[in-house]
C-alpha cells in the first residue's frame, strides 16, 4: 500500500503578496521546497482565523500554480473567493503575514503520455488551477483548447499571462456581460464531435461536472474531473468528503474526495446518487 | 525535554503515553502516520467497526460550528473481516499500540464482534461504542438505556472472556450519567470511555432546512469540552477506581491536563486532528511540559487531582 499524502508536510508558510482580482484575491504564499512536489490539481489545506478563532477546521483550496525558482523561494498562488468567514480572513491577510499550511494534498490531474489534443473546463474561480495544468501540458506539447464559464463576468477568471498557454480561450456567461451568452457545457458536445479530444480537463462546481460526465459518458474521451465537498480535514480522516463511486470490479464505495480525489475520473463518479443514501 | 513518567493504564493495558487518537477521527492509521510515528503515543483508537462494510449517511455529513463541529458519519466502514485483514496488520507494523472500537445495531452484533477480536493478537483494548444510533432501539442509543448498556457490555466480557480490557464509550445526552456508568462497570467494563458526540443540528438559513443530509449529527469540538470535564469529574468521583479515557473538545496539553485532573488516566484527541495533522504529538509534549511545571514527576499523580479534599491551614 502507498503511502497516503507521501509528500504532504505541514509548514509555516509567509504571504508573498495579496492581491484583489475581480472578484478574487490572488494570494502568493511562499511554501519553499514543497513546491517541488506541487501538481496541478493538489491543493492545500489552511488554517484561518488566527490562535483564538472559533473555527475550527481547515479550509482548503486548489493550488492554482507553482513557481519553484521565484526570488523568494518556492511559491504557490491561489486564487480565493472571500465568500465565507475562512476565506475573508484569508483574503485579509496582507503581504508578510504567516499561515499554516498542510500541502500538497489530493490526487492531481493525469497527463497524458502522448500529445493529444485536450479541452479545459472551468466554472467560476475553478478555473484558477486548469491555468497551471495549460502550462504543462502545453509543455507535453498538447494543443489546449480552454472554455471558462460563470454567471456573471465578474466571476470569470482569466488572468492575461494565462492565456499564453492555451490555443484557444471562450469565455460563456450567463447573463451575457462577457464572452457568448450561455452555460460553459453548451458547446463541448460539437467540440468532442468536431475535434479529436482525448482528454477533457474540469474544475468547478458540481453540477457544471456532472453536465460534462453526461456528455463524455460511453465515448472515448475521459473526463478528469477536480470535484468539491465540503471537508473538515483534508488530509483523510474525517470521513466527510465521500462521493459514491463505482470501480472498474463494479465494486460501489464513497471515496473520500481529499485523498481518492480532488481529481477523479468522472466516469467512476455516480452523479445521480451524490448527496443520496447508497 | 522534562521527565515526567507519562505512562498510564486502562484496565490492565499499560501505555507509555496518555494521549490516544479519537476513535472515528484516524481512520485507518494511515492518513495520521504521514505526519508522526503512531508509536510515539498512547495508542490508536479505530474507527468503530461493524459487522458487515457500509456505505454511512449521505452528505452533506459535516457542518462546522463556532468552536466545533457537527457530523453524520454513519460508520461508513469496512466491515470486521477487511478491518483485520488490512488494517490490523498496518498498526502492528508501524509498532502502534491498538484499541480497537465496536459498534454493532444488536447485542448480539456486539458479541460476534467481540468473538472475532477474541483471538487477534496485538490489540491492547476494546472499546465498546454503545453511544452510536442503532436498529434496535429504533433510532436511540444503546448508552442513553442503562438496561441495554448493560446486556451489551455483558455480551461482549461473556464473549472475550476476562482478559482484554474493555472500555464502554458512553454518550453525554443522559439524565443520570453515573447511574449509566455504574451499571456497565458491574456489566464488565474495565474502564469507560467519556463523552461520545453531543446530538445537535444546524438548519442552513438560505435553504432553511437542515444542514446535513441525516439532519442531526454528533456535536465535538471546543465547544463540547466542559461538557467532557464534568461528565469525567462526576464520573471520577462516583467510581473512582474506574479508569477514564476522556475526551471532547481537547485542543491543548492544558485542556489534556484539565482531563486529568477531573480524573482521566488518559485523553483521547479527534476534532483537533482535524485542524491540526500533528495535534497528538503537540498536545502530549505539551501536557508534559504542564505536568512538570506544576510539580508533578508523573501523569498518574495527576489523576483525579481537582477532587483532593481542601486542607485547612490547620495553623
Amino acid at each position: 500500500m502507498s503511502a497516503i499524502n507521501r509528500n504532504a508536510q505541514q509548514i509555516a508558510a509567509a504571504v508573498v503578496s495579496n492581491k484583489r482580482v475581480g472578484q478574487y484575491h490572488q494570494l502568493i504564499v511562499n511554501i519553499g521546497d514543497a513546491a517541488n512536489h506541487c501538481k496541478p490539481g493538489n491543493f492545500v489545506a489552511i488554517n484561518v482565523g488566527g490562535d483564538t478563532s472559533r473555527m475550527v477546521l481547515r479550509r482548503a483550496f486548489a493550488i492554482s500554480r507553482v513557481s519553484a525558482n521565484s526570488i523568494s523561494g518556492g511559491t504557490m498562488e491561489l486564487i480565493v473567493a472571500p465568500y465565507g468567514q475562512g476565506s475573508s480572513w484569508l483574503c485579509s491577510q496582507n503581504e508578510g503575514a504567516m499561515l499554516d499550511v498542510v500541502v500538497p494534498l489530493g490526487t492531481a490531474f493525469g497527463i497524458p503520455t502522448e500529445p493529444v489534443q485536450v479541452l479545459l473546463v472551468g466554472g467560476g474561480y475553478g478555473s484558477a488551477p486548469l491555468f497551471g495544468l495549460a502550462e504543462v501540458l502545453n509543455a507535453r506539447g498538447c494543443r489546449v483548447d480552454m472554455l471558462l464559464g460563470a454567471s456573471t463576468a465578474s466571476k470569470i477568471y482569466a488572468p492575461m499571462e494565462g492565456k499564453r498557454s492555451v490555443n484557444s480561450l471562450r469565455i460563456y456567461t450567463e447573463d451575457g456581460s462577457m464572452g457568448q451568452a450561455g452555460r460553459v457545457t453548451d458547446p463541448i458536445k460539437a467540440l468532442i464531435d468536431d475535434m479529436n479530444i482525448a482528454v477533457i480537463y474540469s474544475c468547478g462546481p458540481m453540477a457544471m461536472l456532472s453536465a460534462i460526465d453526461s456528455l463524455t459518458r460511453g465515448t472515448d474521451v475521459i473526463h478528469q474531473c477536480a470535484v468539491e465537498e465540503s471537508m473538515a480535514c483534508g488530509i483523510g480522516i474525517c470521513m466527510t468528503c465521500v462521493l459514491p463511486t463505482m470501480g472498474s470490479d463494479g465494486v460501489i464505495s464513497m471515496l473520500r474526495s481529499c485523498i481518492d480525489g480532488p481529481v477523479m475520473d468522472g466516469e467512476t463518479v455516480l452523479w445521480d446518487k451524490v448527496g443520496k443514501a447508497l | 525535554m522534562s521527565s515526567v513518567d507519562l505512562s498510564t493504564t486502562l484496565g490492565n493495558a499499560w501505555f507509555p503515553a496518555p494521549i490516544f487518537t479519537a476513535s472515528g477521527c484516524a481512520s485507518s492509521g494511515r492518513e495520521l502516520s504521514q505526519f508522526f510515528e503512531l508509536h510515539s503515543i498512547g495508542g490508536v483508537v479505530t474507527k468503530s467497526v461493524m459487522s458487515k462494510a457500509r456505505h454511512g449517511r449521505p452528505t452533506p455529513r459535516m457542518a462546522e460550528t463556532p468552536s466545533g463541529m457537527l457530523n453524520s458519519i454513519g460508520l461508513q466502514g469496512p466491515g470486521i473481516d477487511a478491518f483485520l485483514e488490512k488494517d490490523i496488520p498496518f498498526l502492528l507494523e508501524k509498532k502502534a499500540r491498538i484499541i480497537v472500537s465496536i459498534a454493532g445495531e444488536t447485542v448480539e452484533e456486539y458479541s460476534t464482534l467481540a468473538r472475532k477480536l477474541r483471538g487477534v493478537s496485538g490489540i491492547s483494548a476494546i472499546e465498546v461504542n454503545i453511544s452510536c444510533p442503532n436498529v434496535e432501539n429504533r433510532g436511540l442509543v444503546f448508552a442513553c438505556d442503562p438496561e441495554a448498556s448493560r446486556r451489551v457490555i455483558d455480551g461482549v466480557r461473556r464473549t472475550i472472556g476476562g482478559e482484554l480490557p474493555i472500555i464502554a464509550k458512553l454518550s453525554p445526552d443522559v439524565t443520570d450519567l453515573v447511574h449509566i456508568a455504574k451499571g456497565v462497570v458491574e456489566a464488565g467494563a474495565d474502564a469507560l470511555a467519556l463523552i461520545n458526540t453531543v446530538l445537535g443540528m444546524v438548519i442552513n438559513v438560505e435553504t432553511m432546512r437542515p444542514q446535513l443530509a441525516n439532519k442531526t449529527g454528533g456535536l465535538s469540538g471546543p465547544a463540547i469540552r466542559p461538557i467532557a470535564v464534568r461528565a469525567i469529574y462526576q464520573v471520577h468521583a462516583a467510581l473512582p477506581k474506574v479508569p477514564i479515557l476522556g475526551m471532547g473538545g481537547v485542543a491543548s496539553g492544558r485542556d489534556a491536563f484539565e482531563m486529568i485532573i477531573a480524573g482521566a488516566s488518559g485523553v483521547s484527541v479527534g476534532t483537533a486532528s482535524f485542524g491540526n495533522p500533528n495535534a497528538i504529538p503537540v498536545i502530549q509534549n505539551e501536557l508534559r511540559d504542564l505536568l512538570a511545571a506544576k510539580g508533578f514527576s508523573s501523569l498518574r499523580e495527576a489523576i483525579g487531582y481537582a477532587h483532593r479534599i481542601e486542607v485547612s491551614d490547620g495553623e
